[in-house]
């Protein structure tokens, strides 16, 4: 993984002190909240319900075991002994006091991590695929990319003051795992008939009030022109995007509003400009970042398929964690493995200390020091022998952390919602608990295959609703919380927004609906293997509208 | 009924103004507002907490009497003055006879 060169530590070290000055300065009154709102703001500082929350960056959602093992610490010294991970590869400590941080972000460079630009109108963390560098169907690994993305990226003056956030996504397989139609800029990484690598170039996409699919506007962009091309996006977004009015800022809306092609003609007109600029990448430095990259040696260890078979023989849970949560690896010997943070009746996404500590030595001492951290808040050991399965299954049981729900009814993306957020109208936690009370049942989840359940307790969407399978969205009616229902969106490499199925329901009715949604269902796929999502495709939402609201539907 | 919220500057902690200016870490002994004159009093001395770089998000919010307990009328509010409602060990309701949210 990309390790800090000088200029990267003098770089962090310099904003942490100049936050530390800062924090000092507001606690003495020297400087007023209107003054420092701002300041806290691009430390990835805010200020929730309970208490103040910081959002540490983890870049594409890569850590080792060192930066795990300081999470943990954070956790258990500054917090409550959690940390919540989040929708964008990032983690989030809901209680840390003000005072603190500094100290806090001091541990944090330590290890080579900050919190500079979770927050405010500038380039986000950029994400990529959780099983890069290790998936079967990879072209090449997206995380130079998005590594060179972050160096450029980071305070960059021109795009410091944007008119609202930007958030990039890379992948490099053709199955889409980072979502990357749902942000202001995916990249595609592919090759080329002459076998070159590039980028297909999306651009617009977002969910939030206003959800949108991003539109292609290049189909491959050569990987040395990566920077030049997203730059003249950026220049076209930050000169033309509306600043009147922060819910029609983002890029979706100048791209819905100008249309594809115009815009297309001013961001090539822009790269034209550009292109033979500083800003080409030169083959030697896209290949030096790669270097840090390089995948860990592999060595041949053929014995896993013969002790996988032996230890799967009596062991029931062992066997659906193998079908749910382990993964094909480039390298046969070798899996990826989904470490479920979505335990029965748990808090999507939250780990605790002494879980953080665990997966650390497990990372360590069995996964060649890589942890991923997924935008569907589950963690990833993207290098894994088959052969040591079992051990690393054996120490997830010992901490709890076994579950084998990866991709199905229980394996829910929630925002930290009503529990914790400022802005939320609703919560999410607890509708999340309870459904995954209600499909506990490892058999009836299995049988229900593959479904992706989201749920964002407000219009802002970090629960990534639009693109659920079956969406949820909590909102405030008449002082109450009340869910709205989406069926049909899909966050892949076919993405699409889910459409509202009706009227919605009420916290104690959420669950059965959600049960409706999946037993209407059960009752109507033409065949086991045909997913909910491909049976909403076949059959639209008819049936389950009168499954839901009977001839009420019907009258309306 | 109203009483005046905030959130403490240097460790975010929710607080409440009680009658004797001081910030209550539990909505119990908060100064109900039952009159605009009071509201008035209640906005006034926040105003000057927050110039004085002791609290921010300074809000008046709506409360109730169930039981002879302060209840705020949002259920955001009732999160804010108990905790998560998915955590009932954490936040104020974690301590002794402060009751939970929902």
């Amino acid at each position: 993984m990309y390790r800090y060169d000088e200029f990267d530590h003098g770089f962090v070290k310099a904003r942490v002190a100049e936050f530390r000055d800062q924090v000092e300065r507001r606690l003495a009154g020297e400087i007023t909240e209107d003054q420092f709102k701002p300041l806290r703001l691009m430390n990835g500082v805010y200020l929730q319900l309970h208490a103040y929350m910081l959002r540490i960056a983890i870049p594409y959602g890569t850590l080792n075991s060192r930066q795990m093992r300081m999470l943990a610490r954070i956790a258990r010294v500054y917090d409550k002994g959690y940390g919540h991970f989040t929708t964008r590869q990032n983690i989030q400590f809901n209680w840390p006091a003000l005072s603190d941080i500094p100290a806090i972000l001091d541990d944090l460079a330590s290890v080579e991590m900050h919190a500079l630009q979770t927050s405010g109108n500038c380039i986000r963390n950029v994400t990529a695929d959780h099983f890069a560098g290790a998936a079967a169907d990879e072209v090449a690994d997206p995380r130079p990319y998005a590594e060179i993305l972050r160096q450029w990226s980071s305070v960059h003056p021109e795009f410091s003051y944007l008119p609202r956030k930007f958030k990039i996504a890379v992948t490099g397989a053709e199955r889409d795992r980072a979502a990357i139609q749902v942000h202001d800029i995916g990249l595609h990484l592919k090759k080329n008939a002459e076998g070159e690598l590039g980028f297909a170039v999306y651009v617009g996409g977002g969910q939030g009030r206003t959800p949108l699919v991003a539109k292609k506007i290049r189909d491959f962009l050569p990987e040395a022109d990566m920077l030049s091309y997203v730059t003249a996006v950026m220049r076209v977004y930050n000169l033309n995007g509306r600043r009147d009015n922060k819910y029609k800022a983002r890029i979706k809306i100048l791209v819905h509003e100008t249309g594809t092609e115009e815009l297309t003609r001013w961001v090539e007109a822009e790269f034209a400009a550009l292109k033979d600029s500083e800003l080409k990448l030169p083959e030697a430095d896209i290949r030096a970042i790669e270097e840090y990259f390089s995948p860990p040696a592999l060595t041949a260890r053929p014995e896993g398929d013969q002790s996988l078979t032996a230890e799967q023989l009596d062991n029931r849970n062992f066997q659906a964690w193998l079908r749910r949560n382990v993964v094909t690896h480039r390298h046969p010997d070798y899996a990826a493995v989904t470490i479920s943070l979505k335990g029965i009746g748990e808090a999507p996404g939250d780990a605790s200390d002494a879980q953080m500590d665990a997966i650390a030595d497990i990372a360590e001492e069995l996964a060649f020091d890589e942890i991923r951290v997924t935008h569907e808040q589950n963690l990833v050991l993207p290098h894994v022998a088959r052969a040591d399965l079992k051990t690393v299954y054996d120490r997830l049981v010992a901490i709890g952390l076994e579950t084998a729900n990866a991709g199905l009814v229980t394996d829910i993306i929630a925002c930290p919602g009503l529990d914790y957020c400022a802005l939320a109208n609703a919560r999410s936690i607890s509708v999340a608990q309870e459904i995954s009370r209600r499909f506990a049942s490892q058999e009836r989840q299995e049988r229900i295959g593959e479904l992706k359940l989201k749920i964002s307790g407000c219009i802002n969407a970090c629960g990534h609703h639009h693109v659920g399978h079956i969406g949820i969205l909590g909102v405030e009616k008449k002082g109450a919380e009340l869910y709205q229902v989406t069926l049909g969106g899909s966050g892949d490499e076919n993405t699409s927004i889910g459409e509202i199925i009706g009227r919605g329901f009420g916290p104690e009715e959420i669950t059965d609906a959600i049960e409706t949604i999946v037993e209407t269902y059960l009752g109507l796929r033409d065949k086991p293997s045909e997913t909910f999502l491909e049976a909403y495709r076949r059959v639209g939402p008819a049936p389950f509208k009168e499954a839901l609201y009977g001839s009420q539907a019907k009258a309306a | 009924m109203k009483v005046l919220t905030a959130n403490r500057l240097a460790d975010g902690e929710a607080v409440w103004l009680a009658s004797d200016h001081s910030w209550a870490e539990t909505i119990d002994a908060a100064e109900i507002a039952r009159d605009v004159g009071i509201e008035e009093k209640l906005q006034r001395a926040g105003r000057a907490a927050y110039l004085k770089n002791e609290v921010v998000d300074v809000d008046l919010i709506d409360v109730e009497l169930v039981d002879g307990v302060v209840r705020p009328v949002r259920l955001r509010e009732r999160i804010r003055a108990a905790g998560p409602t998915n955590r009932t060990d954490l936040g104020k309701q974690a301590r002794p006879q402060v009751a939970a949210a929902a």
